[in-house]
């Protein structure tokens, strides 16, 4: 079984593009990936690509060999699609076939154009990730569904908006000096808390922006980095996939995530590692409380004390096991489509020690990224190593 | 096909709903007392596809609830409003809390189910008022 390389990275700026097509953010972060990788397009034999709401934002179906076209690479081409897990999934999808041998050069990514819907037609966009006639039909938002998690994880664990706001205030600090980050500003707990209510008990700084952007990685098997002496230090080691009924009211546990925990565990078994292994992480914090449950899940905290990590310091850049360096969803903004990608991006990154943040973490040689799909009823878990 | 302009109902979905509105709530329990709402051939918890209707409990409590004050377009008239999960025996259901100032909403508050209408459509959903 060969090892899965992360040749090369590319990333547009996240934020408010809302001129731009899909397929110009696209072609960019995969020129971009591919000018990384030092891999001539020709070589590519697929494209994994997700998108959410290609649809509903551009009236645009059938987006794999779009997309394709837009990076001009002359392979076949799917498109993924699990909500916010979308170009998750399309990772996973490639590490499986180049392990397989299916494939020794692939092109894993994705988009997302949404601003360009404005903020109510964002907000319904994103609210068919969940269940249309149980909980959409009730007037839940997706930010909705996340405050009924948090409201839940008060009652049962304790925990308040303070504690969250300083998830929020981390992220921000570390998006500080990531130029693709949405948004290069301080702030402190006050503004957080003191912010206008979007679904009590997340304000608006609870909450990660609207975004435009796309992300690009160029995957290659050992035999062909070896082959063609490419400088591809970072592996993806381990892959583990988790899913949960689609209603929150039909779960078990209204303040834990288990399709997460499912799949940090597949991950951290596949790499042969283990949660006090990892050195850095990038996970998926749509909203503060999503912070919370994703370290809880991953093993990174225990059950119930992951809401004081980021106020006790162990989470912040000179933590322990400092988490969303690149700032997160929170502040690096999350274009659906493109964040799985984007945190693949971020991590080979900081582990090859090039991205803005990895003064943070100098000796860290294993990652690990977290990315969910609506109330995460779809979870993705990526260990990533440095191997060369 | 069917004319676009004809109302296409959601089988399973609809009759739930009408149901609710006549005070006669049901929702579906499989052999092994699981609960979950229709439409469904299997048992969400344990696969089994023995399932069958029974009557809802009257009386429901609130497990978690959250007063959204950013809509949707189909509910930007009924801000703010309340979105609760309210325990009904062995099965949850999602609604918005009618009856009650949103400030006086509270985890643990007794309930019972109804279906009203949106301020901003006039479309019917499940709303839940204090017992
Ligand atoms: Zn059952």
């Amino acid at each position: 079984m060969s090892g899965v390389r992360v040749a090369g990275v590319g990333l547009t700026p996240f934020g408010a593009s809302p001129e731009r097509t899909g397929r110009d953010l696209f072609a960019e972060a995969g020129c971009d990936a591919l000018a990384d990788a030092d891999v001539d397009r020709d070589d590519v034999e697929a494209l994994l690509y997700g998108n959410f709401m290609g649809e509903l934002a551009e009236h645009q179906g059938h987006q794999g060999p779009l997309m394709a076209e837009a990076v001009g690479v002359d392979a076949p081409a799917t498109r993924f699609e699990a909500a916010c897990a979308s170009s998750g999934v399309a990772v996973r999808e490639g590490v499986k076939r180049v392990r397989n041998g299916e494939a020794d050069v692939l092109m894993v990514g994705g988009a997302e154009r949404m601003t360009n819907l404005g903020t109510a037609g964002a907000t319904e966009a994103l609210a068919i990730a969940a269940d249309d006639l149980w909980e959409v039909s009730a007037g839940m938002t997706f930010p909705g569904a996340y405050a009924l998690m948090a409201q839940a994880y008060f009652a049962e664990y304790g925990g308040s908006r303070e504690d969250l706001a300083e998830i929020a205030v981390k992220n921000h600090d570390n998006a500080l000096i990531n130029d693709k980050a949405q948004y290069q500003r301080e702030i402190d707990v006050e503004t957080v808390v003191d912010a206008p209510m979007v679904s009590e008990p997340l304000g608006l700084y609870d909450s990660c922006p609207i975004s435009d952007g796309a992300a690009a990685v160029v995957l290659v098997s050992d035999e062909f980095a070896a082959e063609h002496g490419l400088d591809a230090s970072v592996s993806i080691t381990g892959t583990g996939q988790g899913g949960d009924l689609m209603a929150l009211h039909d779960r078990e546990y209204l303040a834990r995530s288990p399709a997460a925990d499912e799949a940090a565990e597949e991950a951290y078994a596949d790499a042969d590692v283990r949660p006090g292994d990892v050195d850095v992480a990038e996970v998926h914090d749509c909203f503060t409380i999503a912070e919370v449950l994703a370290l809880e899940s991953l093993g990174l905290c225990e059950v119930g004390e992951g809401v004081s990590a980021a106020a006790d310091g162990v989470t912040t850049k000179d933590g322990e096991m400092p988490v969303n360096l690149s700032g997160g969803l929170k502040a690096k903004g999350h274009p659906v489509g493109a964040t799985g990608a984007s945190q693949i991006c971020e991590l080979t990154m900081l582990l090859r020690g090039d991205h803005p943040n990895s003064d943070a973490v100098p000796e860290a040689e294993c990652g690990l990224a977290h990315n969910a799909g609506g109330t995460v009823a779809s979870a993705v878990v990526h260990v990533l190593e440095v191997v060369a | 096909m069917s004319d676009a302009d004809e109302e296409v109902v959601d089988a399973g979905y609809d009759e739930w709903v009408t149901a609710v509105a006549d005070g006669e709530g049901y929702y579906l329990e499989c052999e092994n007392d699981h609960g979950s709402l229709p439409p469904r051939r299997v048992c969400p918890h344990c696969g089994s596809l023995d399932i069958a209707e029974v009557p809802l409990p009257e009386a429901g409590e609130i497990q978690t609830f959250t007063v959204t004050h950013v809509a949707t377009p189909n509910f930007t008239e009924d801000t703010p409003y309340a979105v609760c999960i309210a325990r009904f025996g062995d099965v949850r259901v999602t609604g918005q809390m009618r009856d009650v100032a949103v400030e006086d909403v509270e985890v643990g508050l007794t309930v019972e189910i109804d279906v009203a209408q949106t301020e901003t459509t006039g479309d019917d959903l499940v709303v839940f008022r204090p017992r």
